[in-house]
């Protein structure tokens, strides 16, 4: 293995918000990698000049700047660091079958259970009651594949041993499930009925580099209700409602 | 083995097409399965039961779904023809990024300008026009987004330029007037097999939509 020089920490800065599931994704991969970074918090509401000129397309977070170059898109900015860092750590399983595997499921996570979850954080009433039907099948899913015959079957982590790309997609945001519980006081995920799914996420908030990465949740909770009480307060704090459903 | 690669598609799917390019692009050799989406096969039922959507490629018996994440797939497995992602992390990354800006814009919007009439349709073109405007700038004077190869992003975005004819008709605007280069750019890749022999006609493409709107009660 070629012997790579120390990374300056001025390499690689990350502009994200501290209650921003994809910033912990990025956060969260580059402590595992072991990859030193500098760290700028943002304002989702209020983006800065240089989000702005990093990312004129969406204006959105996180970005990773690499020697002042924008990599956007926490999925995407998981592959960079695994291409540009392919002796640190891997993140991604390396036989293409598992790759294209935990991609799919990557996307099951962006594309369907996020926006489950945060349906169940801006609605009421009967909404509210479909939006959590909506995640527990949406749970049922993922946690089939945990089980037998399934593509993670037997596994502790969708990684397997250790923890990795799918994972860290996943176990940030997973969070939200617990405190949009409390908040909402609605049950999501039920111990009984998602057994494998909810040791899966015990397990992976466990991990040291998980507690060292995701805010406490006093202050998580804190956080929903401001949110929650703006957005049934209605108004200019529906963008606010937004940015934190979509968190 | 041609039988140890099939790939459940329906002809017109820019997403389908996505895959066969790339196959065609490193000469791999596959069995095509045209699916009736009126009436799903349970081969594709049990290939993508999450969403049983096309295209999913079946290889040594294992599945792999969505077109991006195929065409990646494709790209890793058979690495000894050219590559379909560059070398470089960075311009993977923005490749990639690409990648996910087709797929996030191009087939929703380009969705609302045969789905939708009067002032829906006018927020839809504008949308539209700006869409093409942002890959037109990305592009700039490239021969191809992957530079001097045809690659992931090239991939992602041709199938869709047999849908110009069908996005400008419905729309009523000109793809040529809005984002001349990009024309150009289709017009390049149809000069490679494996983009020309997958691509259809644009009128037969108008076509099909014409019989969508029927079915969904458009006009």
């Amino acid at each position: 293995m070629d012997q790579q020089p120390p990374i300056p920490p001025s390499d690689l800065k990350l502009l994200g918000s501290w209650a921003d599931s994809h910033t912990h994704r990025v956060q969260l991969a580059l402590k595992l990698k072991g990859l030193p970074f500098q760290y700028q918090e943002e304002d989702p509401l209020r983006p800065s000049a240089a989000l702005l000129i990093h990312n004129p397309v969406y204006k959105n977070l996180p970005v990773l700047l690499h020697r002042g170059c924008p990599v956007l898109h926490s999925i995407i900015i998981l592959h960079f660091l695994d291409d540009t860092w392919p002796h640190h750590r891997s993140l991604l399983p390396s036989d293409p079958f598992d790759r294209a595997t935990a991609r799919f499921w990557s996307h099951f996570a962006d594309d369907k259970l996020a926006p489950a979850v945060a349906a169940v954080f801006s609605s009421e009433g009967d909404g509210q009651k479909a939006a959590v039907d909506q995640v527990h099948q949406n749970l049922k899913l993922l946690e089939l594949e945990l089980g037998d015959g399934g593509a993670f079957g037997g596994r502790r982590f969708f990684g397997g041993d250790e923890i990795g790309f799918l994972d860290i997609v996943l176990g940030c945001g997973s969070y939200w499930l617990a405190v949009f519980e409390e908040v909402m006081e609605v049950k999501l995920v039920d111990p009984e009925a998602f057994p494998r799914f909810h040791a899966w996420l015990r397990d992976f908030e466990d991990q040291r580099e998980v507690k060292e990465t995701i805010p406490a949740i006093d202050k998580l909770l804190e956080y929903a209700r401001t949110v929650r009480q703006m957005m049934l307060g209605g108004g200019a704090t529906a963008a606010a409602g937004d940015n934190a459903a979509s968190n | 083995m041609a039988e140890a690669v099939v790939l459940l598609d329906v002809w017109v799917s820019p997403f389908g097409q996505r895959c066969r390019i790339a196959l065609a692009e490193k000469g791999v050799a596959y069995e095509y399965k045209e699916e009736d989406l009126s009436n799903k096969s349970p081969m594709l039922l049990q290939a993508n039961p999450v969403h049983k959507k096309i295209p999913v490629l079946i290889h040594d018996g294992k599945p792999v779904c969505e077109s991006l994440v195929i065409v990646q797939y494709i790209d890793e497995v058979w690495s000894d023809g050219a590559p379909i992602l560059p070398a470089d992390p960075y311009a993977r990354a923005q490749a990639r990024f690409w990648g996910d800006f087709v797929d996030k814009k191009i087939y929703e919007c380009g969705t609302r300008l045969w789905k939708l009439k009067g002032e829906a349709l006018q927020e839809a073109k504008k949308e539209f026009i700006e869409i093409l405007k942002v890959l037109e700038a990305e592009l700039g004077d490239r021969k191809y987004f992957g530079g001097d190869a045809f690659g992931y992003v090239d991939i992602a975005l041709v199938p869709f330029f047999a849908w110009f004819y069908t996005y400008e008709t419905c729309g009523g605007f000109s793809v040529e007037a809005e984002a001349p280069k990009l024309v150009a750019w289709g017009k390049r890749c149809m000069e490679r097999e494996s983009v020309s022999q997958t691509l259809y006609d644009p009128l037969k493409v108008y076509e099909f939509v014409g019989f969508l709107k029927k079915k969904y009660g458009v006009e």
